[in-house]
């Protein structure tokens, strides 16, 4: 399992109710089944993964996270995970106002548009930047609104949004992000992992 | 009918009180089983048939001499494996293959019920259906299920019987006939009494049969069991066994012989009266106005565990339709999973061979068991 799942893993409580939105194949819903006890539900868009998670025996939803999330009460979950999705909906705030209602606490992860890498690759060739976690063309991304750490960041201080955890991710590593390295781990982490609440 | 005595049935002692108010007493109720029952009694699987179903879902119908409805569904290693599970299912109340319904006799007359026979909802369906678990000594049933109206009766069993099922898998169905549904079934039950051989419901008793109205019925509904798309790929402007148009109004088209063809063969299975007060029970579905347009209320006090189906090509219950149980569900933390599965064989797609419908329930099943 990657090592994104694995922290997350360790955010989350044993015994809690969890949401996993977007949950893919269900690889991180089975793991903190199986190893942390958790009543885990999942909503994916695909129907082919959602099929795939049945196959696991999963409690999954096929469903649009940006139309669906409306049908569950206010705190009806103690996690509400989001892994690298936020940056592929048409409206992030709203869905992080959502994550934010349906769970008590949520943990977001995003690919970092300020690593050092993606800027070299837009300063020096002057297009759109491809990495290992951002592998697709412009004209075929379903990132529409990526954004760096440090975008982040902010976004959450004026909404007053807490962010109970900030991690980074480089190379396997993980730090911990904080208002005086944040210019830095903005340049160097390739992945933000938060852990945010209201 | 022949091979009668291939029918099984139990005959419920205790008095039924149904919703238009009368009381049902010594009824019949038609069952048929598949698989063993093991010694934990933990391996049953309650399927509900859909309007014209009957208890025979799988193998060879012994009336019909045709395969079982559910044949691709249930079977040994099927989706539902009967190596596994002991499927059980009834005929329902209303119907004619056996269960009390307007073909049978009125004790106090001699004569055949018909339009005598009482109005009758899929609450009632599905109360009278609950005495095979006393029958069977069943404790909790493993898993309901069906399609359609089977769908229906899975909901209104799980509202009625909060933790007789561990499991509930309602397909293609929805939790409020809708008007286009209830529109369609006038139209079949019009269709019906517009035959001059309809007399009133008295056919039987007068060796008559609306055959005509039934057929016409079963054409309509027939085609709001198929999409546009199945149907274009299937028949398209085909002709029948002609090289062009007869210029007559004579089965021209191949679509036409079809549906001509389907209500023909339908005319000998099923009984008029019955499709009247089936389709009836229908339209009285209403499980969200059963809790004051709270559906949630429905399922508050159960622990079973649902897992919604629905498929992109049918139009008579939409997926949004079958979404609205999901999200009644979600409301109140219910254990809730749904998929929409892509295929163009329109409502009949669960009763067909669709390979991802198929595979989905198996696993689900499996998992859960």
């Amino acid at each position: 399992m990657k090592r994104e799942f694995k922290i997350i893993a360790d955010l989350v409580e044993k015994n809690t109710r969890v949401l996993d939105v977007g949950c893919g194949d269900g690889t991180l819903m089975e793991f903190l089944k199986d190893n942390k006890k958790i009543d885990i539900r999942g909503i994916e868009i695909s129907k082919k993964n959602v099929q795939e998670c049945v196959g696991k025996g999963l409690t999954v939803i096929e469903g649009d996270a940006e139309k669906d999330l409306i049908q569950f009460p206010d705190g009806s979950f103690d996690f509400v995970i989001l892994s690298q999705t936020l940056q592929a909906f048409l409206n992030p705030e709203i869905v992080i106002n959502e994550l934010l209602r349906v769970g008590k606490k949520a943990i977001v992860t995003i690919p970092n548009f300020g690593f050092w890498k993606v800027r070299l690759h837009l300063l020096i060739k002057g297009t759109m930047p491809i990495t290992k976690n951002l592998p697709d063309e412009w004209y075929n991304t379903p990132n529409i609104h990526m954004c760096s750490l440090k975008d982040f960041f902010n976004f959450c201080n004026i909404r007053k949004i807490q962010l109970v955890k900030s991690l980074a991710l480089h190379n396997e590593k993980t730090s911990s992000i904080s208002n005086i390295n944040l210019n830095i781990k903005n340049l160097s982490a390739e992945l933000g992992i938060f852990l945010i609440e209201k | 009918m022949n091979n009668i005595n291939e029918i099984k049935k139990i005959i419920v002692n205790k008095p039924l009180k149904l919703d238009c108010g009368k009381i049902i007493n010594d009824f019949p109720v038609a069952y048929e089983t598949y698989g063993t029952l093991n010694k934990k009694k933990d391996n049953a699987i309650l399927v509900f048939h859909a309007l014209t179903g009957d208890q025979f879902v799988s193998d060879i119908n012994p009336i019909t001499k045709k395969d079982g409805w559910w044949s691709y569904a249930v079977g040994p290693e099927k989706a539902i494996d009967t190596k596994k599970y002991f499927v059980i299912c009834a005929n329902v109340i209303g119907g004619c293959m056996g269960s009390y319904g307007p073909s049978n006799i009125n004790p106090a007359t001699q004569k055949i019920l018909g339009t005598n026979f009482p109005i009758i909802t899929i609450n009632d369906m599905v109360n009278a259906q609950y005495n095979l678990l006393e029958f069977f000594k069943i404790d909790q049933l493993f898993c309901v299920t069906g399609g359609s109206m089977g769908g229906m009766q899975v909901l209104q069993f799980v509202n009625n019987f909060p933790n007789k099922a561990k499991i509930a898998i309602p397909i293609a169905c929805t939790a409020s006939h809708s008007a286009q549904n209830i529109a369609f079934n006038e139209l079949g039950r019009q269709s019906i009494m517009a035959d001059t051989n309809w007399l009133n419901g008295n056919y039987a008793n007068e060796n008559s049969n609306p055959d005509k109205g039934l057929s016409v019925a079963r054409m309509a509904a027939h085609i709001t069991y198929l999409s546009k798309n199945g149907l274009q790929e299937k028949f398209g402007r085909k002709l029948q066994e002609r090289d062009d148009l007869k210029f007559s109004f004579d089965a021209d088209f191949q679509i036409e012989s079809y549906l001509r063809y389907q209500g023909s063969v339908f005319v000998d299975r099923f009984d008029a009266n019955s499709y009247l007060y089936i389709t009836r029970a229908m339209d009285y579905f209403d499980l969200i106005k059963q809790h004051d347009g709270n559906l949630s209320k429905a399922f508050i006090l159960s622990k079973t565990k649902f897992f919604i189906i629905s498929f992109t090509s049918d139009w008579l219950y939409p997926t949004s339709e079958n979404k609205d149980i999901v999200i009644a569900l979600n409301a109140i933390g219910a254990d809730v999973g749904f998929v929409e599965i892509k295929s163009d064989k329109g409502h009949d797609s669960f009763l067909l061979n669709v390979p991802e419908f198929l595979n989905t329930l198996k696993n689900y099943i499996n998992n859960s068991y």
